[in-house]
C-alpha cells in the first residue's frame, strides 16, 4: 500500500506555476529522494504533502488522508525536518527533545533519541552553543522523537562536512531499518544514490524522471559510456557505432559493450592502432541528473 | 516506551514553562520587564517630592500615585510587547512553522505564550507594589484590593491578546520593538502613567480615553487613592479594555501568521518573480 500518492498535483503563486502537475507514489518502507536543482519545485511539493501548504489542483493522499485538510491525528503520525526551521537556542537539547517529545502520542525515549543522532555529550549544552552540523541533528531528533510512520527530509545534510553526511545517512538507514517510509529531497547526487530505494527528478516544477539510482534515465545495466582517442594519422574505418564520428576523441553511449568492444579492439588489433586513454564506464547517477536537469543552468 | 496522548492540561503546563524558561534565560527581557519599571519609581521617588494633602485623609504620596500606575505599565508591557516581540521573533526563526508541523494544537502553544506572559506580568505588578510598600511606605486599601484584582485581570488579558495582534500586524521581528515602543510610549504619556497631566487638551485626553492603557492605569491609581471612597470597580474602564482586547484577539485570529513574511515563504518568492517578469 502506497504511503503518499500524488497525481497532477499543481501549485501557483500567482501567475508562477512552481509545480506543474506531478504524479508520484511512495509505498510504504521505501526511501524515496526528490532530486532538483534551487526552484525546481521540491520544497513546495514536500511542503503541501506535509500540511504546511495549500495545493491549487490535483489529489494528494499521504498515509490514506489529505494533509491539507488532515489534523492532529496526521501530524501525529509523520515526522517533519524543514529545510530551515529555527529553535530555541536557549534550550538544551534534552529539553527540545522533552518538549517535543509531549506533543506526540507515542514517543521514543528522550535518552535513546540524543544516542540514536550522537548527540550525548551535547545532551544538557544550549542549543546556542553547538555547531551547525549539530544543531541539524537536533532537527532530526525533533523530526522523529513522535515515531513518525513517514518522515520528511528536506535536505537533510545541506552544509554538511563528509563525516557529518556520512554519520546523517548511517541515522537514516537505521531509521529505514526501522520501517520507516522516508521522503527526502536533496540536490546531492551521491546522497540519494546511497540512500533511496527510489529516486524522481524535478526540474521547472515537472518530474523529468523517475527510477532506482541505479537505472534512472533508462539506463540498463548493460549500458556504458565508451571513448577513447585515435592518434593523428590513424586508419580510417572504424567499426559501428564509432565510423559516423569525426574523432579524433571518441565517446559513446552503448547498449551491448561486450560486442562493442569486440568489434573495436579487433580493428584496432588487426590495424596495429593505438586506443589511446581507452575507457569504457557506466554512466552515474549525476551524468543522468546533469543531463535531465539541463547541466545545472537552473541554478 | 510510552504511549498514549499527553493530557490537555499538562501540555498547557509545559509549554507555559517553557515560555517562562525562554523568558527568564533572556536577561535583557527580564530587565526590561521588570526592573525598568522599577527604576521610574525610584526615579520620580526623587525627583519629585511633593505629596497633596487633604485634611483627614492619608497624604497622596509619589509612591501611592506612581506605584499603581507603573505597575499596569509594567503589567501591559510584560503582556503586550513581550508577546509581540517574542512571538514576531519565533515567527522569523521559523520556530513557529516548526511547531506547526507537529501535532501540538495551535490554541496550546498560543495558551503557552500568553499563559506564561500573564504570570510575568503579575509577578511584575507584585515587585512593584512590593517595592511601593517596603521602600515609599505605600498604602494598601483592602476594601479595594477585589478591584485591583479584577482591574489587573482583564488588563493583563486585554493587553496579551493585542500582544498577539501585535506579533500579527509586525513584518519581521526586527520590526516588531519599534513598533511596540512607538505605541506603548506615547500612549503611556498621555495616559498619566508617567505625569498626571492636569489640565489636557481636549483632543488629547480624547486620544488617552480611546485608547486602552488609561482605562489600565486609572482605575489602579482609584484603588490606591486616599481620596477614593468607593470600591473602585470601574466597569466603563473594564469594558473599553476587554473591547481592545477582544478586537486584538480578532485581528490575530484573522492575521497571525506562523511563517516569516519575508524569508523562504510563498509571499516572497511571488514578489521576486512578479519583479522579474
Amino acid at each position: 500500500m502506497p504511503a503518499i500518492t500524488i497525481s497532477g498535483l499543481t501549485k501557483s503563486y500567482g501567475d508562477v506555476q512552481a509545480v506543474r502537475g506531478i504524479d508520484l507514489a511512495v509505498d510504504e518502507g521505501e526511501v524515496f529522494a526528490l532530486l532538483g536543482p534551487n526552484g525546481a519545485g521540491k520544497t513546495t511539493t514536500v511542503e503541501i504533502l506535509e500540511g504546511h501548504r495549500s495545493r491549487t489542483s490535483g489529489e494528494v493522499s499521504v498515509l490514506g488522508e489529505d494533509p491539507a485538510s488532515a489534523g492532529r491525528e496526521f501530524r501525529e503520525r509523520i515526522g517533519v525536518v524543514l529545510q530551515s526551521s529555527g529553535m530555541d537556542k536557549e534550550l538544551t537539547v534534552r529539553e527540545s527533545v522533552e518538549l517535543y517529545a509531549a506533543m506526540f502520542p507515542r514517543r521514543n525515549p528522550i535518552e535513546r533519541i540524543i544516542e540514536i543522532v550522537g548527540l550525548e555529550e551535547k545532551a544538557d549544552a544550549r542549543i546556542k552553543t553547538l555547531s551547525g552540523g549539530q544543531r541539524r541533528r537536533v532537527d532530526l531528533a525533533l523530526g522523529i522523537v513522535g515515531k513518525p510512520e513517514l518522515l520528511f527530509l528536506d535536505e537533510p545534510t545541506t552544509g554538511f562536512d563528509p563525516s557529518a553526511r556520512r554519520k546523517s545517512w548511517d541515522l537514516i538507514d537505521r531509521l529505514r531499518s526501522l520501517g520507516t517510509t522516508i521522503l527526502l529531497t536533496t540536490h546531492y547526487m551521491d546522497e540519494a544514490q546511497h540512500l533511496a530505494d527510489r529516486v524522481a527528478v524535478m526540474s521547472d516544477g515537472l518530474i523529468v524522471a523517475e527510477g532506482t539510482p541505479d537505472t534512472l534515465g533508462s539506463r540498463s545495466d548493460d549500458e556504458a559510456i565508451v571513448s577513447f582517442r585515435l592518434a593523428p594519422g590513424a586508419p580510417t574505418g572504424l567499426p559501428a557505432p564509432f565510423s559516423a564520428m569525426p574523432g579524433p576523441s571518441f565517446e559513446v553511449s552503448v547498449e551491448d559493450p561486450t560486442r562493442v568492444l569486440y568489434a573495436l579492439t579487433s580493428w584496432a588489433t588487426t590495424k596495429g592502432v593505438s586506443l589511446e586513454g581507452l575507457t569504457v564506464s557506466k554512466p552515474t547517477l549525476e551524468d543522468v541528473y546533469l543531463e535531465l536537469t539541463g547541466d545545472g543552468r537552473n541554478e | 516506551m510510552s504511549e498514549g496522548r499527553t493530557s490537555t492540561p499538562t501540555l498547557v503546563w509545559r509549554q507555559i514553562r517553557y515560555q517562562n524558561t525562554l523568558f527568564w534565560r533572556t536577561p535583557v527581557a527580564a530587565f526590561f520587564t521588570l526592573i525598568f519599571p522599577l527604576m521610574f519609581l525610584v526615579l520620580f521617588n526623587l525627583l519629585f517630592d511633593d505629596p497633596i494633602e487633604i485634611q483627614g485623609r492619608d497624604p497622596l504620596t509619589i509612591a501611592q500615585f506612581y506605584a499603581p500606575a507603573l505597575a499596569a505599565f509594567a503589567a501591559a508591557s510584560a503582556t503586550y510587547t513581550n508577546i509581540g516581540v517574542g512571538q514576531a521573533i519565533a515567527r522569523d526563526e521559523q520556530i513557529l512553522k516548526r511547531i506547526r508541523s507537529t501535532p501540538l494544537p495551535p490554541w496550546i502553544y498560543m495558551a503557552g505564550v500568553v499563559g506564561s506572559a500573564i504570570w510575568i506580568a503579575l509577578i511584575a505588578t507584585v515587585l512593584m507594589i512590593s517595592v511601593g510598600v517596603f521602600a515609599y511606605g505605600l498604602n494598601i486599601y483592602v476594601d479595594r484590593l477585589p478591584a485591583a484584582i479584577l482591574t489587573l485581570a482583564v488588563g493583563v488579558t486585554a493587553f496579551a491578546a493585542l500582544g498577539l495582534a501585535l506579533a500579527a500586524i509586525s513584518p519581521t521581528g526586527d520590526t516588531a520593538p519599534a513598533v511596540a515602543n512607538a505605541t506603548l510610549l506615547p500612549i503611556a504619556f498621555i495616559s498619566d502613567v508617567f505625569i498626571p497631566i492636569s489640565d489636557p487638551a481636549a483632543w488629547l485626553e480624547f486620544l488617552g480615553d480611546f485608547f486602552p492603557l488609561k482605562h489600565f492605569v486609572v482605575p489602579l491609581q482609584d484603588a490606591f487613592s486616599p481620596f477614593v471612597t468607593d470600591a473602585a470597580f470601574r466597569g466603563g474602564d473594564l469594558v473599553v479594555m476587554a473591547a481592545w482586547g477582544v478586537g486584538g484577539l480578532a485581528y490575530s485570529l484573522r492575521f497571525f501568521s506562523w511563517e516569516p513574511k519575508t524569508e523562504g515563504g510563498a509571499r516572497t518568492r511571488r514578489k521576486k518573480t512578479g519583479a522579474a517578469t
